[in-house]
């Protein structure tokens, strides 16, 4: 489509529809900066600033020197490169401070800081959140997604530097969020915490997103949409709708950081756990099942197992999941037919989830000998194991008399980290560990040694981990509910928390040795990177031909 | 579109779809997975007909066993209060004295004061009550407002320097910070705090600043010293300091005068449950 546009001698339409939208951005930036009275929003307003100016610039640049001019004959993959690096990059800073916070917890006073507010642990944990879920995990959607819907389309990306824009863009937002959380900038919404300039820039970017990966679809040279695809889009469709209704606010003022949700009360919980819950099913869930979908059948070089049922789990997952995220507001000023509904709906996504899991598993079928021999077949493997047993998890806890027990105590977090750990990291570390070859065209890894390491300190790791949330979840949701025979509660909540002093120091351990497995990996990805490349260049990874429009 | 074919290792028919090089067989759902899942939605439905669930125009469906969260919490609360009823009766008519002296209501008292305390009084006083740095030991017979049973209780309710018109409220002049006196005499008063303690002082410093303890602190914390409870001003004679014993404690105490604010408990708990807890701290003190 943009390679039409482009005129023999002039720029190519896209990279000039950037600079301009670059120079509008950074005097706009400007203009914000210079007039607001707000210090937060200035310093959002500078980074906006350095960002565009920064991008006008390298525009510049890359125009006078005739670059900009894509391959049409070839896949675009620099982006996907970029998107890798970022993933590695940011995934290492997520899980950093994870273990930071989780030192908190544990030493609360060797790791408290009173001269430096922005190391408070209230500052740091939605760091962690974000970076792991949006950063981590939405560099490596972005950039699994451009590698796949290419493949299986046949086709190059879409809108020429759009993909680009897609990138960095969406690193800004990055960044605005997490410097945000840290000055504490903050709306309080868990998962939805940036303010409204940086939701508008996110949208910005998420639009433009969904635009590169339709056009691509649109371009594609192969009769059907393959069934990563169907993910990925409901992924990007739903967080977009996600999105913009939880984050319907009323700024203070235009040139002021806050604002204030269009929702109030229980209707801003319901609103919050619709989009809360549906980060974890849209975001978690369907994007990664996604790369489920493509680097399991690809890796075990099998056909998936059945595409009836791929289906089926499709559509049920998507139409049920939808429903379930009052369940997160249980014994709650929630009306109670709304949480009995959000319970039920719950119980129904059961089976839908399984879909991917038996997909998935069963896949191997024929190909089991490579969970022996390849310790990246078996990552991707064991993420699909934590995956059905999250998605298990899950339904459990969201019937009511179950919640009463584990709402609100560790239980969750290990909820959350068994499939945080096991499942997203694990197919992402498995994604990669494959991608990363191909990418660079290289003929192997530079060490299956150091995967393996990496397999075996990570999981152990994840089973420390949620283990020791299970022991000391169960144990403070048991202890808040005792009672004494004269009727008042037994233990008072300081006691609770320092009987789990233990489980709290087992967690950061397990914590560590899943952030040292992705240390290992980084390095092992860096030797690959720098290794000579593979003498043939479709050796690495057998290329579907790309069509090339004529 | 590929044309279908057989899978050499199970032997089930490809869709004849491909991409990258990525098939799909032709599999029927598993039976186990289809059953369990219709079983899930009847449970569901089942569900739906005994609880409340469904919204209408007009409210919504309260299901067959008219369960409701808030006629249980109602109930709940009924049976915690006739659980409670027979000690908590008698703690509302009884003087604190006479719930001290009867073994089996003040068992009860200490009950009820343990559970209020953890989650209430624990948060500035510590776990076990001994208190830190601008929040007082409740464990030792030092009081800054008095510990007879009656003193504390009156304490709980209307709390120290709180927004409830009969608090507890003195405050000590910022000497150093609003000019009241020259910084040379703040840094004698120190030495004479000091001294008070029955501690080594500079002798001539000590002696500048008795004019001045008389002329300006002798009124709250007495010509000795020894402080005064109605004023809740602290003895400076004892070993016992909430702010801190070394000079740069004391100096920065005289230079600022600060004072802790201790919320008004009244309007929180209930006058049995104050009874209970002035009872609890007493027994727990060396008190008075």
């Amino acid at each position: 489509m943009q390679q039409s546009l482009v005129k023999e001698d002039g720029a190519p339409l896209d990279a000039v529809i950037l600079l301009v939208f670059s120079c509008l951005g950074a005097f706009g930036a400007l203009l914000a900066t210079a007039y607001s009275a707000d210090p937060l929003f200035r310093f959002h307003g500078y980074v906006f600033l350095f960002a565009f100016t920064l991008a006008a610039g390298v525009m510049t640049v890359g125009m006078s020197s005739g670059k900009f001019r894509g391959d049409p004959k070839s896949y675009q993959d620099s982006v996907i490169r970029a998107g890798v690096i970022a993933t590695m990059f940011w995934g290492v800073v997520g899980m950093l401070v994870g273990v930071v916070i989780a030192c908190q917890l544990s030493w609360p006073r060797i790791f408290y800081f009173p001269d430096y507010g922005f190391l408070n642990f209230g500052r740091l944990r939605p760091l962690h959140t974000s970076g792991v879920i949006f950063a981590f995990g939405g560099n490596a959607l972005i950039a699994t997604s451009f590698y796949v819907v290419q493949r299986t389309c046949r086709a190059r990306l879409a809108g020429g530097l759009a993909s680009w824009f897609v990138f960095w863009g969406y690193n800004l937002f990055i960044v605005l969020a997490a410097t945000g959380y840290l000055l504490g900038v903050t709306q309080g919404q868990e998962y939805a915490e940036p303010e409204w300039v940086t939701d508008l820039w996110l949208t910005i970017v998420w639009v433009v997103y969904l635009l590169v990966f339709l056009g691509t679809l649109w371009r594609r040279k192969e009769p059907h949409i393959y069934v990563a695809n169907w993910f990925y889009l409901a992924f990007i469709v739903t967080i977009a709708l996600l999105h913009i209704v939880n984050n319907l606010a009323m700024p203070v003022g235009w040139l002021n950081h806050r604002s204030y949700s269009a929702f109030g009360g229980v209707q801003n919980a319901l609103t919050q756990w619709w989009y809360g819950h549906n980060a974890v099913g849209f975001f978690l869930t369907a994007g990664f099942l996604a790369i489920m979908y493509y680097f399991v059948p690809k890796r075990a070089e099998r056909p998936i197992y059945s595409y009836r049922l791929s289906i089926v789990h499709f559509w049920a997952l998507i139409f049920i999941y939808i429903w379930a995220g009052p369940h997160h507001l249980h014994y709650t000023a929630l009306p109670m037919w709304t949480q009995t509904l959000g319970a039920t709906f719950s119980i129904m996504l059961w089976m839908p989830s399984w879909g991917g899991m038996i997909n998935g598993l069963m896949t191997l079928s024929g190909a089991w000998d490579k969970l022996r021999t390849d310790p990246v077949m078996r990552m991707l493997v064991v993420s699909i194991a934590f995956y059905g047993m999250s998605t298990f998890e899950g339904p459990m806890m969201s019937i009511r008399e179950v919640n009463a027990l584990s709402h609100y105590t560790d239980w969750t977090i290990g909820h959350v980290h068994s499939g945080a750990l096991g499942w997203v990291g694990f197919i992402t570390f498995g994604a990669v560990y494959c991608m990363v070859p191909w990418l660079w065209k290289k003929d192997r890894l530079w060490s299956d040694r150091l995967v393996e390491w990496h397999f075996w300190i990570a999981t152990t790791g994840i089973l420390l981990y949620i283990t020791a949330m299970w022991v000391s979840g169960i144990m403070e949701g048991l202890m808040w509910r005792e009672y004494t025979p004269q009727g008042f509660l037994a233990n008072s909540f300081v006691e609770t928390v320092s009987a789990k002093h233990v489980e709290n120091i087992v967690r950061a351990i397990g914590g560590l040795m899943y952030l040292s497995g992705a240390l290992i990996m980084s390095y092992n990805l860096w030797r690959t990177i720098r290794m000579p490349s593979s003498s043939t260049q479709d050796s690495a990874a057998a290329l579907p031909a790309l069509a090339v429009a004529s | 579109m590929s044309p279908r074919e057989t899978d050499d290792v199970s032997g089930v028919e490809t869709t004849g779809h491909e991409w990258d090089g990525i098939r799909e067989l032709d599999n029927p759902l598993p039976r186990w997975w289809l059953w369990t899942w219709y079983l899930c939605i009847a449970v569901a439905i089942v569900y739906w007909v005994l609880m409340p669930a469904w919204p209408g125009l007009h409210g919504y469906t309260h299901g067959l066993l008219h369960m409701s969260d808030r006629a249980q919490v109602v109930r709940d609360l009924d049976a915690l209060k006739t659980q409670r009823s027979a000690e908590g009766a008698r703690l509302k008519n009884l003087s604190l004295e006479q719930i001290e002296a009867d073994p089996k209501l003040q068992a009860y008292a200490l009950a009820v004061g343990q559970s209020i305390f953890g989650d209430n009084c624990a948060t500035c006083h510590g776990a076990g009550g001994t208190g830190g740095k601008g929040y007082p030991n409740l464990r030792d017979d030092v009081w800054l407002w008095g510990g007879t049973p009656e003193d504390i209780q009156h304490t709980i309710q209307v709390g120290i320097r709180s927004d409830n018109p009969q608090a507890r409220a003195s405050q000590m002049p910022a000497f150093g910070r609003d000019q009241l006196l020259p910084a040379e005499q703040i840094n004698d008063l120190t030495e004479y705090v000091v001294a008070l303690s029955h501690r080594p002082a500079n002798a001539g410093a000590v002696g500048r600043a008795a004019p001045v303890f008389q002329a300006n602190c002798a009124i709250c914390h007495g010509p000795e010293g020894k402080g005064d409870q109605t004023k809740g001003a602290p003895n400076l004679t004892d070993a016992d300091w909430l702010y801190g014993s070394a000079r740069a404690d004391i100096h920065g105490q005289i230079w600022n005068g600060r004072g802790g604010v201790m919320p008004t408990w009244e309007k929180r708990f209930d006058p049995e449950t104050i009874k209970a807890l002035a009872v609890y701290i007493h027994a727990n003190a060396a008190g008075q």
